[in-house]
This record gives structure tokens, C-alpha cells and sequence, in this order.
């Protein structure tokens, strides 16, 4: 009997151990990548690099300005596409869950989710670039779009779905009509986890690269037409990292170490956010 | 004389094919408490969500017959109106949790976007928290979010909510339920008060409360009205045998 005791408390305790010895595990991936892309990376981060164009091959020095600048506007753009659709979408999926169009929108939002990146460019070539004859940062923004839409369709939706049924009842039963009970009640009261779906889906599309490839291109001068070819980091990250110029894995390399502080900041607000502007319910 | 208020006509509703409230016909006096009493699952709160159109909102939820509201019928008004002027206070206290006190009060106001000066909407918030007894509580705490508020001041914050949207009849779905026994009695305070100016229809569970806070009672039993009358004469002298076997505990 206790033989049998003993050696059931030795498997929970070698159970145990696995979890923890794992979870350690997860972390070392992330904490290599960290320490790799710093080291490598942070020395070539100054004022100048971050407001200089690349200099040409053979000549040291220059930065990434037209890929920050390009990288900015073309994730602006993209949420300012997808955020409204998204936003909305997911209002129609928690006010409605039964509905025959929630069950297919919510499908194909769950597809859409698994699309290969590179796939939505193509669509987003196809669409835009071939027939306008020109790579730009629009079309660029809207394959960014289509790839930030689930995100922010599911997490307002299920955010929105763990408000309680009486306060939509409370407003409802002040003769609010339904557009302000969405508005005024449903909304204000969600708004931390609408919003972390936001930061989470820019920092999804943040590094995104193969759907810009034949979309926004690249351009190694500074531009601001989102009409013609832009450049952004990822980009700019592939490009350089592919040549065989040393000063060109330089930029790269710093490239990538702003990209990481990038993510890494959105996903240290949206915990903040969540935690600030949380309503207690 | 009395006058009548509200009245339903062969008022039914339904959950999709589950008729829950059969063919109720009741007058409702002006100025008067009525409590609605019953089981669980007898139509009550479905029938008190009929009268200002709540229960529509439920998926498959349908109703027939007619509520008239001072002779006009609130099936053929636009839910909105029938809800500004009959307001309604929930089983548990739901205040907007990213509303202040003040706004709480005003939310009636200031969500449907009716723009009113300052020195209004300050007497509007004074006067309505009087009302419920939560002035002396919360007037240097009026900033404050609403659920910083206890449960049982929630809930008079609650009824100060719909108080302040000057309605002619106020619905009460179990207002009690998810109260303590002291907060209970300051809300059971407040129904002598506020009968004076609006008509309380009150859901309750509770007998007691039934018998000390309502002028008349209705008992509701599968879905029926069976008995509707005098409370005192309902609860001394019932005249049906299903209302006399619930007073007496036989079921619940």
C-alpha cells in the first residue's frame, strides 16, 4: 500500500518537474532571440541612422529613414482600413450568435486567419497592383488589412461577448435606441480588449513580409506617396540581410533590433492598456 | 375614482412556441403599488418585461394581445417612447460601470444624447438621489465610478436612474432578490414614497414584501392571472384555491 502511495507521488513529482522544466523551455527560444538581435543590433541604432537614407554600396554609415517612415504609414493605413470593419464585424458576431450570417462570417473570418501571408499578397497583387500597372503602399496596406481583420473581429467579439446581458438591458430599458447602447454602453465598457486586440493585430502585421513583397515593394529612396512603391523595415530587412555587403547586414541587423523594440512595445501597451482601462464590471 | 394606468388586454407571450403569459387581462390603478406574485416560471417577469417591451428583445420572443398605457396600445408605439415613460429596475443592481454616479443618474439624458444645461442636470441628479434616499450618501462622491457603490446603494442608484427619466410607470423585476435584509427595507421605504408620484409594478418572490408594500396583488400560475385584487383581501380572504395553496406554503 504505501509502496504503491510512494510511487504514485514520484510520477506527480517527475510530472511536475516536466511542466516546469518545459515551461522554462519556451522562454529560452524568445531570450536567445533577444540577446542575439540586441547584441548585434543596438550599437548601430543612433539619431543618424534613424533619420538617414541607405547609403550606397561601398560608402559606410546611412540608415533606414525611408523604411521607418514607410513602414508607419503602410500599418497606419492598413488599421485604418481593417480596424472599422473589424470592429463592427465583431459587433454583428456578439449581437447576433445565432444568426446564419454570424455563422458564415464567423467561419470565414476562422479561414481567413489561416490564409498563408503570401497568399493574401498575391490576392492583393491581383487586385491592385496589376490592374493600377504599379506596386504601391495602398496595395501593400490592404493585403496588411485582410491579415489584421480576424484579429480584431475575434477579440472584439469575444471581448464583447463577456459583457453581461443587464447592462445592455439597463440601456435599453432607458429608451436608448440600439446604435447608442452600442456606442455609449457596449463599447466604452469593452474598450480594453477591443483595443488590445488592435495593439496585438498591429504587432501581428508589424513584421509581416512576404505579403508585401510584390505589394509595397521597396524603394530605396524616401517616399510618401502611397500610390507608388514604399519601403518599409521588413523589407528593407530581407533585402539587406540577402546582399553580400557587410554594411548592408549592418542596417539589417539594426533594422531588425528596431522592428523588435516595435512589437515589443505594442505588446507591453496592450498589457497596459487592458490593465488601466479596464472596467470593473 | 381611480384611474386606470395601464391595462393589458388578452395580453400572450411567447418563447418561440413555449406560451408563457396566457391571455392576461388586468387593470392597473394609477398611483398604486401592485406586486406580481407566483412560482418560479409562472409568466410574471416575462409579463412585467411585456408591458415596456423588454421581452421582445430575446431571440424569438413574441407577444399578442394588447398593453394600453393610458389607452394607447404599446405594441403599436415605437419601443423607444413606451421606455422612457415606463422605466424599470433589474433583479440585480446593473449601474454602467464606466459611468460616474452623476452620469449614472443622468445616463437616461446624457446616452441619448439630450444635451441639458448644468444647473438642470444638477437638480435632475439631486432630485432623483434624494428620491431614493442616496443624496446624504454619495453627494461628495458623485465623480465616483457606480459600482463603487455597495450592492443595496447600487440599487437605489438604479432606481434614481430611472426615477430621473420622469416616468408615469416604474417596473420592478425582484428588486430585493440580490439585496441584503437592510437594504432590502430601505428599497421597500422608498415604494411608499415614490407611489406618490408614478405607479410601481413590483415582481417579487418574496410574500412578505408583497403583503407589506402593495396596495393590490396579482398572483400569476402557469402562465394564468389567476387572482388579481385587494392585497389585505388576497392574502386574508383569497378566492381561488391554487392562490390560497401558495400563500399557505403548499408550493412554491
Amino acid at each position: 500500500m504505501s509502496v504503491h502511495v510512494k510511487y504514485r507521488i514520484g510520477k506527480s513529482r517527475v510530472f511536475q518537474g516536466l511542466t516546469i522544466l518545459l515551461s522554462v523551455a519556451c522562454v529560452v527560444p524568445l531570450l536567445f532571440i533577444l540577446v542575439y538581435i540586441i547584441q548585434a543590433g543596438i550599437t548601430k541604432i543612433n539619431w543618424h541612422f534613424l533619420t538617414n537614407l541607405p547609403k550606397p554600396v561601398g560608402e559606410s554609415g546611412g540608415g533606414i529613414a525611408n523604411a521607418l517612415l514607410g513602414s508607419i504609414i503602410i500599418i497606419a493605413l492598413a488599421s485604418v482600413i481593417a480596424i472599422p470593419f473589424g470592429i463592427l464585424c465583431g459587433i454583428y458576431l456578439s449581437e447576433n450568435k445565432k444568426s446564419k450570417l454570424a455563422y458564415w462570417s464567423r467561419l470565414c473570418v476562422d479561414i481567413l486567419q489561416g490564409v498563408p501571408s503570401i497568399v493574401i499578397g498575391i490576392v492583393a497583387y491581383f487586385w491592385l497592383v496589376k490592374p493600377t500597372g504599379s506596386f504601391s503602399a495602398l496595395s501593400g496596406s490592404v493585403a496588411l488589412a485582410i491579415m489584421m481583420l480576424p484579429i480584431v473581429v475575434r477579440s472584439t467579439e469575444e471581448t464583447l461577448l463577456l459583457l453581461p446581458d443587464s447592462l445592455k438591458e439597463a440601456a435599453y430599458a432607458l429608451g436608448m435606441p440600439f446604435h447608442r447602447v452600442i456606442l455609449k454602453v457596449i463599447l466604452p465598457c469593452g474598450i480594453s480588449g477591443i483595443l488590445s486586440g488592435v495593439m496585438l493585430s498591429i504587432a501581428r502585421i508589424t513584421g509581416e513580409t512576404a505579403p508585401l513583397l510584390f505589394t509595397a515593394f521597396g524603394n530605396p529612396y524616401l517616399s510618401t506617396n502611397i500610390l507608388k512603391p514604399m519601403q518599409s523595415l521588413p523589407l528593407l530587412i530581407f533585402n539587406y540581410a540577402t546582399s553580400p555587403y557587410n554594411d548592408w547586414h549592418d542596417l539589417a541587423w539594426g533594422a531588425s533590433c528596431i522592428l523588435l523594440i516595435w512589437v515589443l512595445t505594442l505588446n507591453i501597451i496592450t498589457k497596459l492598456i487592458t490593465r488601466k482601462w479596464k472596467v470593473q464590471l | 375614482m381611480e384611474s386606470t394606468i395601464v391595462k393589458a388586454v388578452d395580453y400572450n407571450a411567447y418563447f418561440g412556441d413555449n406560451h408563457v403569459v396566457k391571455n392576461v387581462n388586468i387593470e392597473i390603478p394609477r398611483n398604486n403599488t401592485i406586486a406580481v406574485m407566483g412560482p418560479s416560471g409562472c409568466g410574471k417577469t416575462t409579463f412585467l418585461r411585456g408591458i415596456n417591451r423588454m421581452h421582445e428583445l430575446i431571440p424569438g420572443a413574441t407577444a399578442k394581445g394588447k398593453i394600453l398605457l393610458n389607452n394607447e396600445d404599446v405594441l403599436e408605439m415605437h419601443p423607444i417612447f413606451v421606455r422612457l415613460k415606463i422605466g424599470m429596475v433589474f433583479q440585480r443592481p446593473n449601474p454602467f460601470p464606466n459611468l460616474s454616479i452623476y452620469d449614472n443618474v443622468i445616463a437616461g439624458y446624457k446616452l441619448n444624447g439630450i444635451k441639458l444645461p448644468k444647473a438642470e442636470k444638477d437638480k435632475i441628479v439631486e432630485h432623483s438621489l434624494t428620491r431614493v434616499a442616496l443624496w446624504n450618501e454619495v453627494k461628495d462622491s458623485l465623480t465616483k465610478k457606480g459600482s463603487f457603490l455597495s450592492g443595496g446603494q447600487q440599487q437605489r442608484l438604479c432606481i434614481a436612474r430611472a426615477v430621473a427619466m420622469e416616468p408615469e410607470v416604474l417596473l420592478f423585476d425582484e428588486p430585493t432578490s440580490a439585496l441584503d435584509p437592510i437594504s432590502t427595507s430601505t428599497v421597500e421605504e422608498l415604494f411608499h414614497e415614490l407611489k406618490k408620484n408614478y405607479t410601481l409594478i413590483i415582481v417579487t418572490h418574496n410574500m412578505q414584501q408583497a403583503a407589506r408594500c402593495s396596495d393590490k396583488t396579482a398572483f400569476f400560475y402557469m402562465g394564468e392571472l389567476v387572482e388579481y385584487g385587494e392585497t389585505k383581501q388576497m392574502f386574508t380572504n383569497p378566492a381561488d384555491i391554487r392562490t390560497q395553496n401558495y400563500i399557505t406554503g403548499r408550493f412554491s
